[in-house]
């Protein structure tokens, strides 16, 4: 095809030979990431409960790409913390967190997650983000999962909204200082 | 059991105090000095006795007498009676699976002189309860083959279940996510 031949298509229109389509990195990077989001879910409490409500049939999180429940994390893009997060606790987390692949996202589920809820005792840590970085917090205890549809809606705005080569390491926010790939 | 007694001597049950169990009626007799209390709750007895020492002889006593047969440690937990002396009692609870009864033996433990005995030569479930326990309380039992905290991370330094623990803990979550995060760097190089 010679170059400054390029016709544009309307929708349901097809050219025989030689089409193009163009668009820019960051267009398909990211909607490819937003609608395929594999969560890793780390149900310590009851809202992992309302987390299983979540990606049954009812109200079935597969409509939005993110049925796929990985229980590794090397396969998960998404961390959904759903629950009380004890400081003996935090290290699995921490680790889990590490273990997983850039680009990663992480949803903190419910007031004990985002917060420490109800417990403001010796063996709760008040929110999960003392220890690995949040980027959505759901309120309610627990929450429906119309909230966590809603924070997956969300995130997928946030998503296509992102540089898909320079997404921030936020990994690194707590090791020591942000920086950018 | 105790109604069968009365119905036979005659007499009412309300007019005198229960009549002591077979377990209670053991240890009274050969350990009658060491007894500050024997009371009935409910159908179960509670013993409180005066010194720590001479549990361990007890419990032989009540697991190998045919009669009685305690062959099942339930429980073995704490109480912070704060502000009172002696501080502490340890509180060891068995079960004959023969009388289908179960006992509660009461030990003082003082907070300066921190211990009591261990009941792991005995009953190996004894053995995480002790350690729970300690963890809990600071009572450390003095014949435990492995006297760790059970529950609590090896850094906290406090027992929780005491009643002058502030109910926050004493570290920050600054502190332990430093811990936290150390950990899981350290193991992962």
């Amino acid at each position: 095809m010679a170059s400054g031949s390029l016709t544009s298509l309307h929708v349901g229109e097809s050219q025989e030979e030689g089409g193009a389509l163009v668009t820019s990195v960051d267009a398909v990077v990211n909607w490819a990431r937003r609608n395929s989001i594999w969560p890793l879910p780390l149900g310590l409490s009851c809202c992992a409960i309302e987390f299983m409500a979540t990606a049954a049939s009812r109200f079935d999180m597969a409509r939005f790409g993110a049925e796929v429940a990985r229980f590794s994390p090397k396969q998960a893009d998404l961390m959904l913390v759903a629950g009380t997060l004890t400081y003996k606790m935090g290290e699995a987390c921490r680790r889990l967190y590490d273990q997983m692949a850039e680009p990663k996202w992480v949803i903190a589920m419910g007031a004990c997650a985002s917060t420490g809820g109800m417990f403001r005792s010796y063996p709760v840590m008040q929110g999960i983000d003392h220890v690995i970085p949040v980027d959505y917090y759901i309120p309610g205890c627990p929450p429906r999962p119309e909230m966590v549809l809603n924070a997956i809606i969300h995130l997928q705005k946030t998503i296509s909204e992102e540089r898909s080569h320079k997404r921030l390491q936020l990994t690194s926010i707590l090791g020591g200082g942000e920086k950018e790939e | 059991m105790s109604e069968s007694t009365s119905a036979a001597t005659g007499e009412s049950p309300q007019s005198e105090s229960p009549t002591e169990s077979a377990a209670v009626q053991a240890i009274r007799a050969r350990w009658g000095a060491d007894v500050d209390l024997a009371e009935e709750n409910r159908g179960q007895w509670r013993v409180e006795l005066r010194r720590r020492e001479p549990l361990n002889d007890i419990v032989d006593h009540l697991v190998e007498e045919p009669s009685l047969r305690f062959d099942f440690c339930v429980d073995v937990t704490a109480l912070d009676h704060y502000g009172e002396e002696p501080r502490f009692r340890a509180v060891y609870v068995l079960r004959s699976m023969q009388l289908r009864e179960d006992l509660v033996l009461k030990v003082p433990v003082p907070e300066e002189d921190c211990w009591a005995p261990s009941l792991t030569g005995r009953f190996r479930t004894a053995d995480w309860l002790e350690r729970e326990a300690y963890d809990m309380f600071g009572i450390t039992f003095r014949g435990h083959p492995n006297m760790i905290r059970i529950l609590m991370p090896d850094i906290f330094e406090d027992h929780p279940l005491r009643k002058d623990f502030p109910m926050e803990g004493r570290m920050t979550d600054q502190e332990w996510a430093e811990w936290i995060i150390a950990r899981a760097q350290r193991e992962e190089a």
